[in-house]
């Protein structure tokens, strides 16, 4: 089982994703797609393990609002990494609906995208394979300032600045 | 300008690291060719014809004397001793080589430039009236907001891979200098009758080989809402661009798939989830970048006309052609705007050496105030120039060999690099620049022909705007040759998109093509200021038509 870049830590990762009830082993942590949710949440919610919620980009994150509270987890995956929808679906996540636990990205996930993922709320990683976890770790790093609001921090740069005006002689 | 403070540096400094990292694990094969592409796109890199090409942003067009002897030292160095200015206020370099753009991207940090998201499909350099600041028409200054627009836009995580390239465009003036209609997001600064200041706001303009006017979403956004509004826009269009073909995922085929009304719908609800939140600019902010913003120190000079000035309009009719054409009011009473001309027969449009990039920015620091702007007609402009200083300063441009007095005429073309540079292109575009300024030389006629914007653009891309140019024109493929496609009755503002006049010409025909539109414009024209593009409205494109496809040699070669 591949690891799990879990709140800046590398994790073993607990959850297998199953697409049929059938597959659900009682005790596991399971992830599972918005098809199988959307059909079977009543049993899946009495399972004891915990449970995620594995979101395709093009899935609507509203459908399942009322659900969020009773989730573990919400995986978005990312065919490719230059699919910006899912950094809008992980803000609406957490700013929007209020989601609370684990935002995973899954898919084309390395070091280079980590660091706007994290700015919008996604706080584990499973990198593609062949990929190094502690190098793709320093992708969350490159940056020390932002000047927009995110999710980690929701105020603005603007907000935070001192007003200060240019040293005098600089042109 | 807008002067960096310690973060702003720390930003652009970190950027280049990073972009460092990432060309040296490329180079040792420890990131793939697909993956590094958007990471190098972000940074303006291009995999072109001959070399890399490297874009680098002149944020709404304004350039320290400084910043321009960096470029020319760039250009020098790095290059071939030539950068090229496009139609987006940026400046292009066509010769780097890809191990050495990390130390040009750390040269121009040291001098608060950089190259980020000038490519890519992110929000791309907000550009604005090259007279931002010192036009005798403007309303509002639109350079503040730019800066909070570059500000917001800079490495905005959830808009870093949107469907498609997102151009803003800001105008605060009543002419519009910045193209508002034909960009993503268009915004007019404007002043509401209480005084307070705003934004009309279009969405859903654009060139390319679809292009359309945008609609008007917002007559008037309050200033502290426009980030949150921007957000609004940027996040609907982000959610339901199309992806999977990218001749269709700007947000103008949205905007029209959706209906203008729907899109605005959609909008104003996403907008009051986000009104009033974190992202609202605050008075404090807008105070913060005008105290960073280096104002001129203008000497308080008499209004009209100085004696200098008066007697070398009466005796000397060069200068007087060039000041009527290449010299622009400003709102300070004895101070003028020069555009200096980067169309130069015989020049590749918007081209600039090194040696005249270092004496135009020695101009800057002798007669202004050591600033220069970037048009996105691709010409440079000395925004403050006193009045009386004008006959000196045209002597100096003429030896530079800027002060052709073409501004506003046939000869000031809007030209993308084309096919000799540009791996997109179809066709070349500067030797048919070139031929049509050789042709219509003689100034004489040039003034007589009047106001015309011609646009050359390689392929439909449309970098050189040839839909909006009075007269435009395409470079197509056909069968693998190169062939073009004529458009007239485009205008920039008011905004209107040229008609095609008939089947695309060999690269030879245009010249003759160009000359027999203008033969039927001077015959119809009612008057002298009757302008081409007055008389393509009055009397449709079947005159012109006519007359271009009779001349037998042309008619040989379209088929």
């Amino acid at each position: 089982m591949p690891d799990v870049i879990r709140n800046g830590r590398i994790e073993p990762d607990s959850y297998l994703r199953v697409d049929s009830l059938e597959g659900v082993d009682a005790d596991a942590d399971v992830l599972v797609p918005l098809s199988l949710f959307a059909a079977h949440h009543e049993a899946l919610l009495a399972l004891p393990g915990k449970l995620g919620l594995w979101l395709e980009t093009t899935d609507e994150p509203g459908e399942v609002a009322q659900y969020l509270p009773l989730l573990d987890l919400v995986a978005v995956h990312f065919a490719s990494f230059a699919d910006g929808r899912g950094h809008s679906m992980a803000r609406l996540l957490r700013e929007r609906h209020g989601f609370r636990g684990e935002i995973r990205a899954v898919g084309d996930v390395f070091k280079e995208t980590l660091f706007y993922l994290s700015r919008c709320g996604f706080d584990a990683f499973v990198l593609r394979p062949g990929e190094n976890p502690e190098e793709a770790l320093k992708g969350l790093d490159v940056f020390s300032e932002a000047y927009q609001a995110s999710v980690e921090r929701p105020s603005p740069l603007f907000r935070r600045r001192q007003a200060t005006a240019p040293e005098e002689g600089q042109a | 300008m807008y002067q960096y403070d310690e973060i702003d540096q720390r930003i652009v400094d970190e950027r280049v690291a990073q972009f460092r990292d990432q060309t040296r694990r490329f180079l040792a094969g420890q990131i793939s060719e697909d993956d590094f592409r958007p990471l190098r796109l972000q940074n303006g890199l291009y995999i072109q014809r001959h070399a890399p090409m490297l874009r680098v942003a002149i944020p709404y067009g304004v350039l320290a004397s400084r910043q321009l002897r960096k470029l020319a030292h760039i250009a020098r160095t790095y290059d071939r001793g030539t950068g090229h200015f496009s139609t987006r206020q940026n400046i292009q370099f066509n010769w780097p080589q890809l191990e050495q753009v990390p130390d040009i991207l750390a040269e121009l940090a040291t001098v608060q430039m950089h190259a980020i998201q000038t490519s890519g499909n992110c929000v791309r350099n907000t550009t604005t009236d090259h007279f931002a600041g010192v036009a005798a028409d403007e309303l509002i200054d639109p350079r503040v907001y730019c800066e909070l627009i570059r500000q917001w836009s800079t490495f905005h995580p959830e808009f870093a891979f949107l469907p498609r390239k997102f151009k803003i465009a800001v105008n605060g003036a009543l002419e519009d200098r910045a193209a508002t209609w034909v960009h993503d997001i268009g915004l007019h600064a404007v002043r509401a009758d209480d005084g307070e200041i705003g934004f009309r706001v279009i969405v859903g303009g654009g060139l390319g080989r679809t292009p359309m006017i945008g609609t008007v979403v917002r007559e008037f956004l309050p200033w502290r809402h426009l980030l949150t509004y921007l957000e609004a826009i940027l996040r609907v269009y982000n959610r339901y661009g199309r992806r999977d073909n990218k001749h269709k995922a700007r947000i103008k085929i949205l905007v029209k798939a959706m209906t203008p009304e729907r899109f605005q719908r959609e909008v104003e609800t996403e907008w009051e989830q986000l009104r009033d939140g974190p992202n609202t600019v605050v008075s404090e902010e807008l105070a913060r970048i005008e105290a960073r913003m280096v104002r001129p120190r203008y000497e308080s000079l008499p209004d009209g006309v100085p004696a200098e000035l008066q007697r070398a309009l009466r005796e000397d009719r060069a200068f007087r052609r060039w000041h009527e054409r290449n010299v622009h009011a400003h709102q300070t009473p004895g101070y003028a705007s020069v555009v200096l001309s980067l169309k130069a027969t015989g020049r590749a449009p918007g081209d600039a050496t090194a040696e005249q990039m270092d004496a135009v920015a020695e101009l800057a620091d002798r007669y202004g105030f050591g600033e220069i702007r970037v048009s996105h007609e691709q010409n440079l402009i000395l925004p403050d120039i006193r009045q009386a200083d004008l006959p000196e300063l045209h002597a100096q441009l003429k030896d530079l060999g800027f002060a052709t007095p073409n501004i506003g005429l046939l000869t000031n073309i809007i030209s993308c690099p084309g096919g000799d540079f540009c791996s997109l292109a179809n066709a070349r575009s500067i030797p048919v620049a070139q031929a049509i300024q050789e042709r219509f030389d003689d100034l004489d006629r040039l003034y007589d022909i009047g106001e015309l914007d011609l646009n050359i653009s390689g392929c439909m891309n449309a970098c050189g705007h040839h839909h909006v140019g009075n007269i435009g024109i395409l470079g197509v493929d056909k069968h693998g040759s190169e062939f073009y496609q004529i458009t007239i009755g485009g205008n920039q503002a008011p905004a209107r998109l040229g008609r095609v006049i008939g089947p695309s010409l060999g690269r030879e025909e245009v010249p003759d093509a160009i000359e027999a539109l203008i033969r039927v414009y001077l015959d119809v024209r009612q008057h002298a200021e009757e302008r081409f593009v007055d008389v393509v409205e009055r009397l449709g494109i079947e005159p012109f038509r006519e007359q271009v496809y009779a001349q037998p040699e042309a008619e040989a070669l379209y088929a």
